[in-house]
């Protein structure tokens, strides 16, 4: 929404501040202005000039010199432009000036262009004769501006006088920002109140009055409404024998500063009181209504209808049509008819000023695809009484500039309008809300500019229709606050019942895995929760496995965004893809984020959202350097007991306690995947990354990963710790050294071990692990040091060699041989 | 015998002054109190000496010994020394040599701004608690004063699963979340994820993250909200951080406001950040809108309470420089190394 200052102060006379004042007070009490731009910024020294006599340029063929006169003076000006005569009036800009921009219209220089006296091709120039273009505008803006050529003014234009004042430039242009609420604002009277409130100045919107030309509107046109939810008024006045013209100067700038481009009478006093009162308004020509008549209706489905910009239009059952006694003529709200749209020939005309419903316009323009300015304001959901005072202004102006003869009545159909809404007045509880003591008289001072107003017998504030927005006391409060001033309330804290400011443990266990993945040099990522089908493939899942059941997006940003992950490798994958890419070296990424696993398909309930810890590293390190880190966490999060690692099962995939844990992950290394178990539960898995999974990245080598599921993890997590003292006796150490056959992995030995080891058992530590020539084939090499201590006594032979004997009798029971 | 020790003691420590080695010390050592030492055989020849010079002579013996042990000593402290200073001599290192770096990760930026809003509101008494990403309409817009076809349905964009269940648009549905819970006073926050339908740019994401706060108290004032708020643009920005509210319009909310600070790069001034207006917009704030507490089972004329709602990328882009949103999703590590 753009206004003009000049536009603002037609309604708030008085005003007088400067453009920055006007944007920071109106900000602040609500009306957002974002930007403001002078008209006249780089326009300086341009007067209005009056040809006296021209001649060729005894050098240039295309150059002429003409004597010009301003009133006070008379200056030599040399032009190239084609179009000027003796007699114009035109815009001369003298030396010392400037103008915005060049004749071409191309971008304008940024602090525009100075002029100088100079010479053209040897004869004196005093000053430019200026475009409409030189001039910072259009002709969109100006109609009346020659292609190509110098502005001409009209004939009664004073010699001499400021061309920047008579071309309306002495002018700002101001953007605002209106919030939603405030339909009432999409309107140059509706921020001209709140101006006026803001400066405290008489606000004097127009008075309106139609005189008429007698007759009676009903024997013109017959409207009936047959959808009245979404038509809640419908109101049609009409005017009989137009004059087409160009509307007056002032319209044609007021509408050029919001953007509107002047057309002809009829079309700006639609545009112009539109903007005025933000009430959209459509003319028909009446010639063309079958039957004289308007039905108000819905379209039927399939219907083609041509809007007035050529375009053919399908339609459905849900679009409120304008129809006449055979065909539609318009689509409510968003635009008319091809078949009855006003053309220089019109006549008469039926002009409309309705109210549709909001929610409906919306919809439909969407479903359209078209958008216009009418269905963007319609869509806010307008007051209906604002129907008839814009139809009324409008044949107002209709009559003011001579477009036609405005016949009597009015046809106004309605079922119940909305009433005055009242609020009870409650000064203390607004106080309450605000932290102020004001007193009633002063809340009820700012009510009253606001045309609020209040009746002292029922205790209550009764609301205009136009402010919508207002239901309740926490409405006025905001009222009060606004123009009391934001800035003028005080800074406290809350006071009352102290609380404890804490994180939740969920959250507590989670900053933990950040300190450390990040102590373990890996650094943390973020990737979208969203993703394309197509990882799954990527990932080598098969067709029927249970992640590829998604919580699906209905309106996705392309495939690629379509579902939400069931698994959040492939963020970690393709981060980690990025870096390789980049030929960065040794990256390790960490990512704690959710994964969404429907509980249904198609979804009727919310998902089970699982947080995630991904790890992901390649370069530097191994599967073991991984399964390092996850030690570590478990270590900091109280997980001090034995973690067991499960190999791949391969094959067959059984899910576990989520469906991202299984027996068997296709997009790890078969030989190098693990299940990690706490206590018995699957709490994660890590492995290496399958190699064909590594290519479908674009990545080579070895990929690590690791991912715990958090919320398996968390009932193991604890913050609890005790103190279990410092061992006061020796401990004593046996190694021993084993040929085992190759398919006993380390952690049979390291189960029998703890099995066996009894209660003196305190560690034991693999320290050499060998295969190859000097073993026998199919065994392998192992040593371990073992440890023993006791907390209440130095430990005695006996009870070392017991522990020892257990221990080695059940390795022997595993096939394994020790060696000597 | 006063003379044979005299000599024995003046040999001997003339012999350890000569010794540069440890071996040679030790066979000083040995010649002189070792069992066939030189000494020690004077100690032998004791029987010799009559019962009344034998405490006398003994006495000069063991000082001779004591002064022959203080001076291989005094001698070994001296050669080790000197010994440990040749082989340090030896072991100068280059110290400009490059560092072994001690490769630690770093925290995303979002997560580092994240953290410290939590810090600061937990230092007030504020508990931090999350909601459910994928929401149910309800929580995201009709408890929060958004009815069906209310045209600010629509200014979010939102992503659809079906009629009902969504992405979440906002944080404000754990306002609701928390309200439900039917614990007064309420002092929490809730950072998360949320969700709209922008294609991804410079200044844009599909995702991105929203902390909510909420405050329901008897007695909670507007002026409390700005107090609050002020308190936090200060921790969070520096000191002489100034805010500025001003009005607004959210529909959960009501008196409504936008906070900007001043702009923490010009101090006020005017500059690129700012686009010369020398204010940073930061969070959406309001009091509580009476139809949300009431729709909690929260009665509006008991309680009232602020909420506030901020961009979480949007003060990282801003506090860090970052030009260009889109790196924050690409966890390229010369990106996240930085913070």
């Amino acid at each position: 929404m753009n206004t003009s200052m000049s536009w603002i102060k037609a309604y708030v006379p008085e005003l007088s501040c400067t453009d920055q004042e006007y944007l920071d007070r109106l900000t602040m009490t609500g009306t957002k202005v974002e930007t403001f731009e002078r008209l006249d910024k780089n326009l300086k020294d341009i007067y209005v000039g009056q040809i006296l006599s021209i001649e060729k340029h005894p050098d240039a063929d295309k150059l002429i010199v003409c004597q010009v006169d301003f009133g006070d003076k008379k200056l030599q000006i040399v032009t190239g432009a084609p179009n000027v005569k003796v007699g114009d009036k035109v815009p001369v800009v003298i030396d010392g000036g400037k103008v915005a921009g060049g004749h071409d219209g191309g971008p304008m220089p940024e602090d525009g262009i100075e002029i100088k006296n100079g010479k053209l091709r040897g004869m004196d120039s005093f000053g430019m004769m200026c475009s409409i273009e030189e001039l910072g505008s259009s002709r969109e803006m100006y109609p009346l501006a020659p292609e190509n050529g110098i502005y001409i003014f009209p004939e009664d234009t004073k010699v001499g006088a400021d061309a920047i004042e008579v071309l309306g430039l002495h002018d700002s242009v101001f953007e605002y920002e209106i919030t939603s609420n405030r339909v009432d604002c999409y309107s140059v009277l509706g921020i001209a109140l709140e101006a006026a409130v803001t400066f405290d100045k008489p606000f004097l919107p127009p008075a309106v009055k139609v005189n008429g030309s007698g007759g009676d509107v009903n024997d013109y046109v017959k409207v009936k409404v047959e959808d009245k939810d979404l038509c809640t008024r419908y109101v049609a006045r009409v005017v009989k024998n137009i004059r087409i013209a160009p509307s007056p100067e002032w319209m044609q700038r007021r509408l050029a500063s919001c953007g509107i481009r002047p057309i002809n009478n009829l079309v700006d006093i639609t545009n112009y009181v539109m903007a005025e009162y933000g009430q959209p308004m459509h003319a028909f020509d009446l010639d063309t209504i079958d039957g004289k008549e308007i039905i108000v209706k819905r379209a039927k489905d399939g219907e083609k209808f041509m809007t007035l910009d050529g375009q053919e239009r399908e339609l459905d059952s849900n679009m409120l049509m304008i129809n006449d006694a055979k065909k539609a003529i318009g689509i409510a709200g968003i635009m008319g008819g091809e078949n009855s749209k006003i053309t220089d020939q019109v006549q008469t005309m039926v002009f409309e000023s309705a109210t549709f419903n909001g929610a409906n316009v919306r919809k439909s323009a969407k479903r359209l695809g078209l958008r216009t300015d009418a269905s963007g304001i319609f869509e806010k959901g307008l007051d209906p009484h604002n129907a008839i005072l814009a139809m009324n202004r409008a044949c107002q102006l209709v009559e003011e500039l001579g477009c036609g003869e405005v016949v009597d009545g009015i046809i106004d159909i309605h079922d119940s309008l909305p009433e005055e809404k009242t609020i009870k007045m409650d000064a203390d509880r607004i106080n309450g809300l605000l932290g102020l003591s004001l007193s009633k008289e002063e809340m009820l001072s700012i009510f009253a500019k606001l045309h609020l107003t209040y009746d002292a017998a029922s205790e209550t504030v009764r609301i205009p229709t136009f402010r919508q927005d207002l239901e309740n006391i926490a409405d006025l409060a905001e009222e009060v606050a606004r123009f009391y001033g934001y800035d003028k309330i005080g800074e406290t804290l809350p006071t009352g019942e102290a609380t404890t400011g804490k994180l939740t443990f969920k959250l507590r266990i989670e900053q933990m895995a950040r300190d450390i993945a990040e102590y373990c040099g890996f650094s943390q990522g973020m990737c979208y929760s969203f993703e394309s089908p197509k990882t799954f493939d990527k990932l080598l899942l098969a067709d029927n496995d249970p992640l590829r059941r998604t919580v699906t997006i209905a309106n996705p940003l392309g495939e690629d965004f379509s579902i939400m992950r069931t698994i959040s490798l492939n963020g970690m994958l393709t981060s980690l893809a990025t870096n390789y890419n980049r030929r960065n070296k040794d990256v390790k990424l960490y990512e704690l984020g959710n994964i969404y696993l429907p509980k249904d398909v198609p979804v009727t309930q919310l998902p089970d959202e699982r947080m995630q810890f991904t790890l992901g590293f390649y370069g530097e390190g191994d599967f073991y350097s991984m399964k390092g880190t996850v030690e570590e966490f478990f270590s900091y999060i109280g997980m001090r007991e034995k973690i067991t690692y499960e190999p791949g099962q391969a094959g067959d995939g059984v899910v576990r306690n989520s469906v991202v844990l299984r027996d068997a992950y296709p997009f790890l290394h078969p030989g190098r995947q693990a299940n990690i178990i706490y206590k018995n539960v699957n709490v994660g898995f890590l492995g290496e990354v399958h190699p064909e999974v590594v290519g479908n990245y674009d990545m080579k080598g070895r990929v690590y990963v690791a991912v715990l599921d958090m919320p398996s993890v968390e009932p193991f997590a604890t913050f609890e710790r005790k103190f279990e003292g410092i061992a006061k006796y020796p401990s004593v150490n046996r190694d021993i050294s084993m040929v085992v056959p190759k398919e006993i992995l380390v952690g049979q030995i390291e189960a029998m071990i703890e099995q066996r080891g009894g209660k003196i058992l305190e560690d034991y530590r693999l320290f050499d692990l060998y295969e190859g020539e000097q073993i026998k084939e199919g065994f392998k090499s192992v040593a371990y040091s073992i440890s023993f201590r006791a907390k209440d006594r130095t430990l005695d032979e006996n009870d070392v060699n017991g522990a020892m004997k257990k221990i080695l009798n059940g390795l022997e029971q595993l096939g394994i041989e020790l060696r000597q | 015998m006063k003379e044979l020790l005299a000599r024995i003691k003046e040999e001997a420590l003339a012999k350890i002054a000569e010794s540069d080695a440890p071996d040679k010390l030790n066979e000083v050592r040995i010649n002189y109190l070792g069992k066939k030492g030189e000494l020690t055989s004077v100690l032998k020849g004791m029987k010799d000496v009559s019962p009344e010079e034998r405490p006398k002579v003994g006495q000069m013996v063991n000082d001779t010994r004591e002064a022959i042990e203080t001076a291989l000593e005094n001698a070994r402290i001296e050669l080790e020394r000197k010994l440990r200073e040749v082989s340090m001599k030896k072991e100068v290192i280059d110290v400009t040599l490059p560092a072994k770096k001690m490769q630690m990760g770093h925290r995303h930026p979002n997560t580092i701004v994240m953290e410290e809003v939590e810090r600061i509101f937990v230092g007030m008494g504020y508990e931090v608690v999350e909601g459910p990403e994928v929401e149910t309409d309800y929580y995201n817009f009709e408890a929060l004063n958004i009815p069906a076809d209310h045209p600010a349905k629509d200014e979010q964009d939102t992503f659809y699963v079906n009629g009902d269940i969504l992405l979440r648009t906002q944080t404000s549905g754990t306002q609701v979340h928390d309200m439900e819970k039917g614990k007064l006073p309420i002092r929490m926050i809730a950072p998360g994820r949320v969700f709209r339908s922008d294609e991804v740019d410079a200044t844009h994401s599909p995702s991105f993250h929203q902390i909510e706060g909420l405050v329901i108290d008897k007695h909670i004032t507007f002026a409390d909200l700005k107090g609050t708020l002020a308190e936090f643009a200060r921790e969070m920005f520096g000191e002489d951080t100034k805010v500025r509210f001003r009005p607004h319009h959210f529909n959960f909310t009501e008196p409504s406001a936008e906070a900007d600070v001043s702009c923490f790069k010009c101090g006020g001034s005017g500059c690129r950040f700012c686009k010369g207006t020398g204010w940073i917009e930061i969070l959406g704030c309001g009091m509580v809108h009476p139809n949300v507490l009431r729709m909690s089972k929260i009665d509006p004329d008991e309680y009232s309470g602020f909420a506030f709602g901020l961009g979480l990328e949007r003060i990282a882009l801003l506090k860090y420089e970052i030009d260009d949103m889109r790196l924050l999703y690409e966890n390229d590590v010369r990106f996240l190394n930085q913070f």
